[in-house]
C-alpha cells in the first residue's frame, strides 16, 4: 500500500466514530470588531501602524508624490525600485529630487536577481487591503505591488494605501482577498522577540516601513 | 480496532530520564531560572494586554476549536481536498507515514536539485522528525534562519520553547555564541558586537543574508494548510520566512496532517487567535500565504510533504484527539508554573510545557520513562486551558493520561483501587472515624515533620510532599469543644445518632481547627 493510501486508511479508521458529515458545522462564524465610522477606522489604523514604530502620514491624492519623496529622502535612499503597475505620479517627485528610480528589470529586460535587489535601497508600492485593528497591510502582489521579492530584499518599503482600502478587522480583509494570489501580510517593520522576548525592529525584512494613507 | 503505530522517539531524546529527574537539574540552574522567569513574565503581560483588547475573544476561541475539530473529524476528506487543490496549482504532494519517510523525501528532493545546503524556516514538524540531522548525514547543510533557532544551532544547544527556542539564553550568552561561532559557518559577527538586542539582530541579518541570496532550496513548515483552496500559511516575525519562501527556486514544506483548516474563511479566526496568544501582538510582522506555484513570482518548484508520524494514533483516541487542535502558539508554556521553573529541556521532546506533557505521551505512547512521567509534570492549576486559543482541556487530558500510566504499570488501575477503598471508608461513619483516628495517630507520631513519600504513591509524591495528618479530627475537635463531652473515640455522641448522614459526613476529613 502506498504511504498515501495507508495514511488515509489509518485516518478513516481513526475517525470511524464520527457521525457528522464534512461541512455540517455550517458557515464559519464571522467574529469581528465593528467600526463606528470610516473616519474612526482610519484613525485607528494610523494608531496601530504607529504602534509598530512604522511611520504613517495622511495626505490628499495630489500630495502623494511629495510624501513618497519625503519618506525616501528621510531613509537616505539613492535607488528606488518601482513595480510596473505603480501610478507614475507617485514617484515623480522622487525622480525630480535626483533619486534613481528603476523598474524590476535588468539591461536585457529580465527581472532583477536577488543579488541585484540587494543593491537597491528602497521600494514604493501600493497595497491590496489594510486592517485597522491590527495595523496590517496586505499585499496581493498585483502589478502595482510587484512580485514578492521586491518588497522583501530592499531595506526600506514605502507603501501607499488608499483610505477606502482600509477595512476595520481581520475577517473583513480575509473576505476581500483572492487565495489564488500570493499574499503577504505586513504589520510594521521586520522585528524579532527572540532576545529576552522584547520586540526589536530590524532583522531580515525591510527595517523601515513608511505608510502613506491617501484620503 | 487495531492499534495505530506510535511515533518513534527521535535519537536525541532516546533514554531521556523522567521529567522529575531532568527537572531537578534544570531547577539547580539559577541563571536559566532567572532568564525564564523574566521572559515568561514579559510575554504573559503582553498576551494579557493583546487578548484584553478583543471583545469577542471567547467567541473566537470557540470558533477556533470548532474549525480545528471540523478538520480533524473529517481529516481524510480534507486532506484529499487539500491535495487536489495543491496539485491543481502546480505543487507536488508527498505523503510520509513517519519521520524516516519524510526525511527521505526531503533528502531526495534536495539531492535531485544538486543542493549541498538548504535554508530553513523555523518549523516544529521538521524539528520533530530531526530533518537537520538527516540532511547532515546526507552531506547537506541545513541553515536555520530564525534568530532563536540560529542561536540554538550555533550554540549546539536544544530548543526549550516552541516560539522562542532560545528563551533560556540571555543577551550576554547570545553575544558570546555569535562572536564565537558565526565565523566558522559563514560571515563572522562584527568584531565590536555588543549585547544590545539591536546589534545582535543586525549580526544575524548580516550573517544570514548571503545564505538567503545564494540558496536554491528552502525547507519550511506551515502554520495552516487550507483545504478548500490549497493555500499554505507561514506566520513569522523577522522576514527570514519570507526570504525562504520567496527567493529559492525550490520550496519544500513539511506539514503535519493536523495543520489542515477546512476553509480560507477559517483564517479570519486563526489570524486573530494565533498572534495575540503567541507573541502577544495584535498581529505578527509577516504572514505569507501561497497557493501552489505562481508563475514568475517565488519558487517555481513547490513540494508539500504531509506527515503522519503518530498523529493518526492520537486521532483514534476519541478524547485525546483534541490535543491535535494545537496551533503551537505556546501560550500554555508561558502561563505554566511548572514550565516557568523547569524550562523546556526536561520534557524530553521538541514539544515542551503543558501541551508537550499531553502530546508526547499521546504521540509516542507511554512505554518510555520520560513519557510515563510527563502527565505528572503539572500541578493541574488549569492556567493552560484558560490560555489555550483553541480550548484544549489540557488538565483533563493529563489526569486521563495519569490513570493510563498507572494502569499500565500495575496491570490494573491503582487509582480505581484507591477510589474503591475510599468509597468503602466514606460509606460508613464508623470506618471513617476509625481511619481518621489512625491518621491522627500518624500525625501525632510525626509531630511537625513532613511526609516526603508514601509507598504506592511514587509518581505523585516524587514532586510533592504529603500533608501531615492533623493530631485531632474535626469530629474529635467538635466533640471536645462544642459537644456534649470529651470525644469518646468511639461512636457519635449520644443524640446525634438519629440525624441523617448529611451534616455529619465531612467530605474533607482533614479539615480541623
Amino acid at each position: 500500500m502506498s504511504s498515501r493510501d495507508e495514511i488515509l486508511a489509518r485516518l478513516r479508521a481513526a475517525t470511524a466514530d464520527v457521525t457528522t458529515r464534512p461541512g455540517e458545522r455550517g458557515p464559519v462564524p464571522i467574529i469581528a470588531a465593528t467600526s463606528e465610522s470610516a473616519q474612526a477606522t482610519l484613525t485607528l489604523f494610523v494608531e496601530t501602524v504607529t504602534d509598530y514604530r512604522a511611520s504613517v502620514v495622511r495626505c490628499r491624492p495630489e500630495q502623494v508624490g511629495a510624501e513618497v519623496a519625503a519618506a525616501l529622502v528621510r531613509g537616505r535612499a539613492h535607488t528606488v525600485l518601482v513595480p510596473s503597475g505603480l501610478d507614475p505620479a507617485w514617484v515623480e517627485r522622487a525622480r525630480d529630487a535626483g533619486l534613481r528610480v528603476r523598474p524590476d528589470e535588468d539591461d536585457e529586460g529580465r527581472p532583477l536577481s536577488a543579488d541585484q535587489l540587494d543593491g537597491i535601497d528602497a521600494v514604493v508600492t501600493a497595497a491590496r487591503v489594510a486592517v485597522a485593528t491590527t495595523g496590517t497591510i496586505v499585499l496581493d502582489h498585483a502589478p502595482d505591488q510587484g512580485r514578492r521579492a521586491l518588497t522583501l530584499v530592499p531595506d526600506h518599503h514605502v507603501c501607499v494605501v488608499r483610505a477606502e482600502q482600509v477595512v476595520h478587522d481581520v475577517p473583513d480583509a480575509v473576505a476581500l482577498l483572492d487565495p489564488a494570489r500570493p499574499l503577504t501580510w505586513i504589520s510594521g517593520p521586520s522585528a524579532t522577540s527572540d532576545i529576552e522576548l522584547n520586540r526589536v525592529e530590524g532583522v531580515h525584512g525591510p527595517r523601515t516601513l513608511d505608510v502613506v494613507v491617501v484620503d | 480496532m487495531t492499534e495505530l503505530p506510535v511515533q518513534d522517539t527521535s535519537p536525541t531524546f532516546l533514554g531521556m530520564p523522567s521529567f522529575q529527574r531532568a527537572a531537578a537539574g534544570a531547577l539547580a540552574d539559577t541563571q536559566q531560572r532567572r532568564n525564564l522567569a523574566h521572559a515568561t513574565a514579559t510575554i504573559r503581560a503582553k498576551r494579557a494586554a493583546a487578548v484584553g483588547e478583543v471583545e469577542g475573544w471567547e467567541d473566537l476561541r470557540l470558533a477556533g476549536a470548532a474549525a480545528k475539530d471540523e478538520a480533524l473529524h473529517h481529516l481524510p476528506d480534507y486532506l484529499e481536498q487539500l491535495e487536489a487543490n495543491l496539485t491543481a496549482r502546480g505543487a507536488t504532494v508527498h505523503w510520509a507515514r513517519d519521520a524516516a519517510e519524510a526525511n527521505q523525501v526531503v533528502v531526495d528532493l534536495a539531492r535531485a536539485k544538486g543542493a549541498d545546503e538548504v535554508v530553513k524556516v523555523k518549523s516544529m514538524a521538521t524539528q520533530e522528525i530531526e530533518l537537520n540531522e538527516a540532511l547532515e548525514a546526507a552531506g547537506i547543510a541545513a541553515w536555520e534562519t530564525d534568530l532563536a533557532e540560529l542561536i540554538v544551532q550555533l550554540g549546539e544547544d536544544r530548543p526549550s520553547h516552541i516560539l522562542v527556542p532560545a528563551i533560556h539564553r540571555n543577551r550576554a550568552e547570545i553575544r558570546e555564541i555569535f562572536a564565537r561561532r558565526m565565523g566558522a559557518v559563514g560571515r563572522a559577527a562584527p568584531a565590536d558586537l555588543t549585547d544590545e538586542p539591536e546589534r545582535l539582530a543586525e549580526a544575524a541579518r548580516l550573517h544570514l543574508r548571503e545564505k538567503f541570496l545564494r540558496a536554491r532550496v528552502a525547507v519550511s513548515g506551515a502554520n495552516f494548510a487550507v483545504a478548500d483552496t490549497g493555500t499554505l500559511v507561514v506566520v513569522e516575525s523577522e522576514g527570514n520566512g519570507r526570504m525562504c519562501l520567496t527567493l529559492p527556486e525550490t520550496l519544500i514544506t513539511v506539514v503535519g496532517i493536523e495543520k489542515v483548516l477546512p476553509t480560507f474563511a477559517d483564517l479570519a479566526t486563526m489570524l486573530q487567535l494565533l498572534p495575540r496568544s503567541s507573541t502577544g501582538e495584535r498581529m505578527n510582522p509577516y504572514t505569507s500565504m501561497w497557493t501552489g506555484v505562481t508563475p514568475s513570482d517565488g519558487p517555481q518548484e513547490v513540494h508539500v510533504v504531509l506527515l503522519d508520524n503518530g498523529r493518526s494514533r492520537v486521532l483514534a483516541d476519541e478524547v485525546g484527539r483534541e490535543a491535535l487542535r494545537c496551533i503551537r502558539c505556546s501560550a500554555c508554556l508561558n502561563v505554566c508554573p511548572v514550565y516557568e521553573r523547569t524550562g523546556g529541556h526536561a520534557y524530553g521532546s521538541v514539544y515542551p510545557g503543558p501541551i508537550g506533557a499531553v502530546l508526547n505521551p499521546l504521540l509516542r505512547g507511554t512505554s518510555s520513562e520520560v513519557d510515563q512521567s510527563l502527565p505528572f509534570a503539572s500541578s493541574l492549576c488549569g492556567a493552560c486551558f484558560e490560555a489555550c486559543p483553541v480550548r484544549i482541556d489540557i488538565p483533563s487530558l493529563l489526569v486521563r493520561l495519569r490513570s493510563q500510566v498507572v494502569d499500565e504499570a500495575n496491570g490494573r488501575s491503582a487509582e480505581a483501587a484507591s477510589m474503591k477503598a475510599a468509597a468503602w471508608v466514606f460509606g460508613d461513619h464508623r470506618r471513617l472515624e476509625a481511619s481518621q483516628r489512625a491518621a491522627t495517630l500518624g500525625g501525632r507520631l510525626l509531630g511537625g515533620r513532613t511526609l516526603r513519600s508514601l509507598p504506592g504513591l511514587g509518581a505523585w509524591t516524587q514532586a510533592r510532599d504529603l500533608p501531615t495528618p492533623p493530631t485531632e479530627t474535626f469530629r474529635q475537635w467538635w466533640a471536645r469543644t462544642r459537644g456534649d463531652g470529651p470525644a469518646t473515640g468511639g461512636d457519635r455522641p449520644a443524640g446525634h445518632g438519629d440525624r441523617p448522614a448529611s451534616g455529619g459526613e465531612p467530605h474533607t476529613p482533614e479539615e480541623g481547627p
